[in-house]
């Protein structure tokens, strides 16, 4: 394969973003690696705005309760009746942030929080605690790794979510204490379960209050020493994220799971232990590591390009970045989420997605291969999703209601709306016989390609505007268009 | 502007696209009978948490009825199996597999630390993990790991779905998923996704497994269907969800099809509120189907090869709530189903309401022990490699 500066270009804005616009496809090849990266990381330098979702009736909702203990006092029809509403706006919430890593011009800060999404993964049904945990992520997912991870580990959603809230000085409960270090920090088999045991200890007395905001209840905490990691001494919460932070094995795990995301399934250990070392040096500055990443030559050798399976996010961000679409119903984004296996804020766990092979069986394979065709044709769908009980709540009629409004919209289908002239005018200097082999470089960062022979059969070919057209779908329509 | 799904579709020959299948793909044209004494397994889940203890009911226990003075199922009312113990009132059918000897009852299954989010606790029915560890693979994705290597047919393992659970997805084989063996792909661009098959050969690893993935789906998807018409059940099945699954899984069983293990959920049995309409309401669903699968296997001999199991992600507290219904418990139990159970009725105790935990009841069995019996005495298999571990095996097969 021949590896074209376009090539290396959407390579780069494909694993440091959502892929290419159809407004930026066309000049994608007049530019070079290093001042695209530079162009990211500018685009990304500003502070984002959080997303606020939570509706008027959630506030409402949320108004005279001031505390926990007056959350234990309200009715069970209110307490449903909140986690109803919180479920609701978090589907808000996912549109929301969707439509950011669409349309939004920070793609690298979008594409990292997504990763620290996945990392930090988290589920609750509250939409307060959810924002704010995503606020956290975003502001601090190019800053600096100790800061996110302090901001993660002090939010109302994860000490939720690990059961910290029950964390205290005569029951210690190890599940935050277990997961900071498992998940978050070092990795399994890097420390004890008497590490785990004087961790959690050290985390007793951290809880939240109904506002989401983290509160310490110094009577709750165990103020004895503790012996973690070799090192002794009373430490609290704040000591033990500093001690993880020192050890260099965080680093590592870290930057292996990174590099996994950015850039190979199959770990280059040379390479890992390089980027991991400057990594710590840095004091965990996670443009820097980036940076290295992302302009270093071998980031654009051929086993790294096109080898890749998009996540599902990626994979409908990606479409419509480059098949600018208007929808009737943006829920009806979630419905191919569910369907394909990632949900934003509905991790399968504190483990967060698997990713690479795992998100391909024959049902998600063969949706993927339709979507181009269901958004474009505006096909209707046919496909039911579990029943998500731990939202549902046992409420037989709102589940009823959710089985009715799924079929209606299996019924009537999703009205789409493609904007054809931008894709029409991508290929505007292109010579009709080099029209194809234009879209399918665009469209396809795989070496693999679909036949050309088999591919002219299924085109359109009474006008240049539907052979376009009809080709980008069926491009889009393949196997070679899963990877990225 | 938009464009008809038409424009885009050419009529292409299916039969030039079938000259050109790879060879791993002819396998599926020759016909392999399935070996007399094939055993099957049917996983019945019921999604939600199902209380069992309205499901098999401890009619002379003072304090089931203390706690549940509303929801308590009175001895009058339940289906008796002994003295002690009755069944739902809507499991009519199960009480005359009862009395046939062909259900076996497993009471106080569970996990230790057991986890109230259905989710997690279905994660870990699924996975068979630990309810402190994190599995990306499924037990019977996990069998089909260790039974298919090397096989060309992924069909060993479905599920009636349109979405595949974990629990068929293994490490590096998943099971199939389908509603309706007419419809296990979406027709409209069949010849294109054939087509392109044919024409694909190319080294790249990653490419090269979504082309087989694809290739055994459309595969499999002709094989599944081809097998559903040879021969097609004609017995009746209720026009539920739950009795056209089973009417599939018949005709699939009375087939030559390879499929060891079939997969279908039930729900939602969450039942905060109105638990009793909710649960006559499924339970007759569950009950008559099951009637009309058993009765078509016994017609046709299979009965002795198929093991029809249920399970829940965890039972319901002891007592109800205030609603009508009851909360997330823990222990349940389970219904085992087959014309060659080597233990019938109620195989062990009921469970023990005087000694609970915090309300709920203390687990008695893991439920990987059933697995492990399932996995080793049912279907032949290396349970010890698939769990991850050896569980002691049990008695019932």
């Amino acid at each position: 394969m021949i590896i074209t500066n376009r090539l290396k270009n959407q390579h780069l804005l494909w694993r440091a973003g959502f892929g290419p616009t159809a407004s930026d496809a066309p000049s994608l090849g007049n530019i070079s690696q290093k001042k695209m990266w530079e162009q990211l990381i500018k685009s990304s330098s500003k502070s984002p705005d959080k997303i606020n979702v939570a509706s008027n009736r959630f506030d409402g909702l949320m108004q005279g309760i001031k505390d926990i203990e007056k959350m234990k006092e309200l009715s069970k029809e209110d307490k449903k009746e909140l986690r109803r509403q919180s479920a609701d706006d978090l589907k808000n919430l996912n549109v929301s942030w969707m439509n950011e890593m669409i349309t939004g011009k920070d793609q690298l800060r979008e594409k990292m929080s997504l990763f620290w999404h996945g990392h930090f993964a988290c589920r609750v049904i509250n939409i307060y605690f959810q924002q704010e945990l995503l606020d956290v992520i975003r502001q601090n997912a190019l800053g600096n790794f100790g800061d996110l991870l302090k901001g993660v580990s002090k939010s109302a959603s994860m000490l939720q979510f690990l059961n910290n809230q029950q964390n205290k000085k005569q029951h210690p409960n190890e599940n935050f204490a277990r997961e900071v270090m498992e998940l978050f920090t070092m990795g399994r088999g890097n420390y004890t379960e008497e590490d785990v045991k004087e961790a959690a200890r050290a985390f007793t007395g951290w809880g939240f209050n109904l506002q989401g905001e983290f509160v310490f209840r110094e009577k709750q905490h165990d103020d004895g020493g503790k012996t973690f990691l070799g090192k002794t001494g009373n430490y609290n919460g704040d000591d033990i994220i500093d001690i993880l932070l020192e050890q260099s094995q965080t680093s590592v795990f870290i930057t292996k799971k990174l590099y996994r995301f950015l850039v190979n399934e199959d770990i280059d250990s040379t390479k890992v232990d390089w980027l991991a070392k400057r990594f710590h040096q840095s004091n965990y500055d996670i443009k820097k590591l980036l940076t290295d990443i992302f302009t270093a030559d071998w980031f654009y050798e051929e086993k790294n390009i096109g080898t890749q399976i998009k996540s599902p996010i990626v994979l409908l961000a990606g479409i419509r970045r480059i098949l600018p679409l208007q929808l009737s119903d943006d829920l009806s984004q979630l419905l191919f989420q569910k369907a394909l296996g990632q949900t934003l804020f509905y991790p399968p766990n504190v483990a967060g997605w698997p990713g690479g092979k795992n998100w391909i069986d024959s049902s998600t394979l063969m949706l993927r291969l339709r979507i181009p065709q269901i958004i474009a044709a505006n096909e209707t769908i046919n496909i039911q999703t579990k029943p998500d009980d731990d939202v549902m709540m046992g409420m037989s009629s709102e589940e009823r209601m959710a089985a009715k409004m799924n079929k209606d919209y299996a019924d009537k289908g999703v009205n789409v709306t493609v904007d054809w002239n931008s894709v029409i005018n991508m290929f505007d200097n292109v010579s009709r016989d080099q029209l194809l082999q234009q879209i399918s470089d665009t469209l396809l960062q795989s070496q693999s390609r679909v036949n050309t022979t088999v591919l002219e059969k299924y085109l359109k070919t009474d006008t240049r505007e539907n052979y376009i057209k009809s080709a980008m779908i069926n491009v889009m329509s393949t196997p070679e268009y899963q990877l990225c | 502007m938009l464009i008809k799904r038409r424009e885009f579709i050419q009529v292409g020959s299916l039969a030039t696209a079938s000259l050109m299948l790879p060879k791993f793909l002819k396998a599926f044209e020759v016909p392999r009978l399935v070996p007399a004494g094939n055993k099957i397994v049917v996983v019945i889940q019921f999604s939600g948490g199902n209380d069992g203890l309205n499901t098999v009911i401890p009619v002379r226990n003072d304090i089931y009825y203390s706690s549940r003075p509303k929801l308590g199922i009175t001895k009058d009312n339940a289906l008796s199996l002994t003295d002690e113990v009755g069944l739902h009132p809507s499991l009519t059918g199960l009480k005359s597999l009862y009395d046939d000897g062909s259900l076996g009852i497993l009471n106080s299954v569970g996990y230790p630390n057991p986890d109230r989010s259905h989710f997690r606790s279905m994660d870990i029915w699924q996975t068979a993990a630990n309810s402190n560890e994190y599995l990306t693979s499924g037990w019977i994705g996990r069998y089909l790991d260790a039974q298919c290597i090397g096989c060309d047919k992924p069909t060993q393992a479905l599920e009636i779905d349109d979405i595949l659970s974990l629990a068929l997805k293994g490490q590096n084989k998943n099971g199939l998923a389908f509603k309706d063996p007419r419809k296990l792909y979406s027709s409209s661009n069949e010849n294109y996704f054939k087509e392109i098959n044919a024409g694909h050969h190319h080294e790249e690893e990653t490419v090269d497994y979504l082309y087989k993935t694809m290739s055994e789906t459309l595969s499999s998807a002709d094989y599944i269907y081809k097998q559903s018409k040879l021969h097609p059940t004609g017995s009746e099945y209720p026009k539920t969800g739950l009795g056209k699954s089973l009417k599939t899984i018949a005709s699939l069983i009375l087939s030559d099809i390879n499929t060891k293990v079939y997969y279908v959920s039930l729900g939602s049995f969450d039942t905060h509120v109105g638990q009793e309409n909710k649960q006559k309401q499924l339970f007759t669903e569950f009950s008559d189907a099951v009637s009309a699968f058993t009765a078509d296997m016994k017609t046709n001999n299979r009965f002795d090869d198929v093991l029809l199991f249920t399970f829940s992600e965890f039972g319901r507290r002891v007592s109800q709530n205030a609603s009508g219904g009851t909360d997330h418990g823990t222990a349940n139990n389970m219904f085992l189903i087959s014309g060659a159970l080597k233990q019938k009725g109620i195989i062990n105790a009921m469970p023990d309401l005087s000694d609970l935990q915090e309300g709920d009841l203390k687990y008695k069995m893991d439920f990987k022990n059933v697995y492990a019996t399932v996995l080793n005495k049912w279907l032949n298999a290396d349970d010890a490699s698939i769990l991850g571990k050896q569980y002691e095996l049990l008695n019932f097969i």
